[in-house]
């Protein structure tokens, strides 16, 4: 076999995607072409090049939520289409578990797909996710509320509440950026156990006080409620009754519900 | 793609139900990141990457309800990828669509002469000013076959070409890297 035919076929047979026959003629070859063994051997070495020294980019947060934010007005569209707005606080009535603290009512519960809210329990639930996956956990890593906090002002125009509940085995491990409707909000970061907990804060100003939209999705609990102006999207894989627990706390941090 | 590919103004409302949303979410989001790193490397800007994206998924929104394939990742990188080439089509050419030749595509070609050695004398360049060196055809296979480690009929896919068209072109793209890396003059004839 003439060395140009091989030479050509070198690529593939390095990406293992010639057929059987080619693949062996090409192998004979190269045990008696050192040209063409030299060339394998270049071309290997830059595919290792290319995968060790080039930068995979990943999308920036601000793409992932403008894509989301398209994503949920497609969404929208198509549920306003579908359902009366009178029958979007029906679901409220089928809630599982209501818990009533102080200023605010708190629902945990499993409910059927299409409910209003759905969209942004799926954002939350994919922020907590990424926050998990992405290693990016916290962009300030402190237990100190004191320093959690002031972290927050000058990087978002509202000032998020932080408590830490490391007395009621809640602890706060940090804070960070992220985005949830379209718009920078605050995410708490709390443990449990082994469990992360994220709480997705935001100004919601308009918001019936203590209406608390929750659910169950991908095997995640999705606890909301509002509290002083503040949207808190609660988000964990721990189990409702624990996380139920820790939004009590949310709902009265000073401990006097 | 087939379908048109001017602006996307003029589609439909783009609509997802909740069970095509909860599809959308399995099948084609979880690309978002692979769908951006091809932009920003066909594109070679972030600005311009995220812009292609963003119009990328929502074409995807808007015909998602055709998609009856079984692999999201090629078919969302094929939006993606079919969204810059209109963009570098309009950078290359005021517009007019100009097909691909691989034949006439040498990387000579594409630089002048005293930069074609000046290529030649920086041996140490690093592999990613080299890439940015090729034709977009080419850092796109190469992009796919070694940072996506798709296969071949994948890349064809993607590409919406033969697998013969693949192997070519990744063995072109090759050559001409290791050209402008200055490792491989001697295989340039
Ligand atoms: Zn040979």
């Amino acid at each position: 076999m003439a060395s140009a035919h091989v030479f050509d076929r070198l690529s593939a047979f390095l990406d293992d995607e010639l057929d059987p026959v080619a693949s062996g003629e090409v192998s004979q070859h190269l045990e008696s072409c050192p040209d063409c063994s030299a060339a394998l051997a270049r071309q290997r070495e830059l595919g290792e090049n290319l995968r060790r020294d080039l930068e995979y980019h990943r999308a920036p947060d601000l793409l992932r939520a403008r894509v989301m934010r398209d994503l949920r007005a497609a969404g929208r569209r198509d549920a306003v289409r579908s359902r009366p707005a009178a029958q979007a606080w029906r679901w409220l009535g089928a809630a599982a578990a209501v818990i009533a603290v102080g200023g605010g009512t708190w629902i945990v519960a499993t409910l059927p797909r299409e409910r209003p809210d759905a969209a942004t329990a799926r954002e939350a639930v994919s922020g907590h996710i990424r926050s998990l996956m992405a290693n990016h956990l916290t962009d300030v890593a402190s237990t100190d509320q004191h320093t959690v906090k002031p972290w927050f002002s000058g990087r978002l125009d509202f000032s998020p509440p932080v408590t830490d509940f490391a007395a009621a085995n809640y602890p706060l491990v940090g804070g960070r950026l992220d985005y949830l409707q379209g718009r920078p909000v605050a995410a708490l970061v709390y443990m449990h156990r082994m469990h992360v907990i994220n709480v997705f804060v935001w100004p919601m100003s308009d918001a019936h006080e203590g209406i608390a939209p929750a659910l169950t999705q991908r095997g995640f609990h999705v606890i909301h409620g509002t509290r002083a102006g503040m949207a808190y999207w609660v988000v964990s894989d721990l189990n409702a009754e624990e996380l139920a627990a820790f939004a009590q706390l949310l709902a009265a941090p000073s401990g006097k519900p | 793609m087939t379908h048109e590919e001017s602006r996307e103004t003029t589609g439909p409302e783009p609509h997802l139900s909740p069970r095509e949303r909860e599809r959308f979410d399995e099948c084609v989001l979880p690309y978002l990141d692979a769908a951006y790193n091809l932009a920003r490397y066909l594109l070679r800007d972030g600005d311009q990457a995220e812009e292609a994206v963003q119009e990328a998924f929502l074409r995807a929104i808007r015909h998602f309800g055709g998609f009856r394939g079984a692999d999201g990742r090629a078919w969302i990188l094929s939006i993606v990828r079919n969204t810059c080439f209109t963009q570098l089509r309009r950078r290359r050419s005021g517009g007019a669509m100009v097909e691909f030749d691989e034949e006439a595509h040498s990387l000579e070609a594409e630089l002048s002469a005293p930069e074609a050695d000046l290529a030649r004398a920086i041996a140490s360049e690093s592999v990613h000013e080299g890439l940015g060196r090729l034709a977009a055809e080419f850092r796109e296979a190469l992009v796919l076959r070694e940072l996506e480690g798709l296969s071949y009929k994948e890349i064809a896919h993607v590409m919406g070409v033969p697998i013969g068209t693949v192997m070519s072109r990744l063995a072109r793209a090759r050559k001409q890297l290791l050209l402008a890396l200055g490792a491989g003059a001697k295989e340039s004839v």
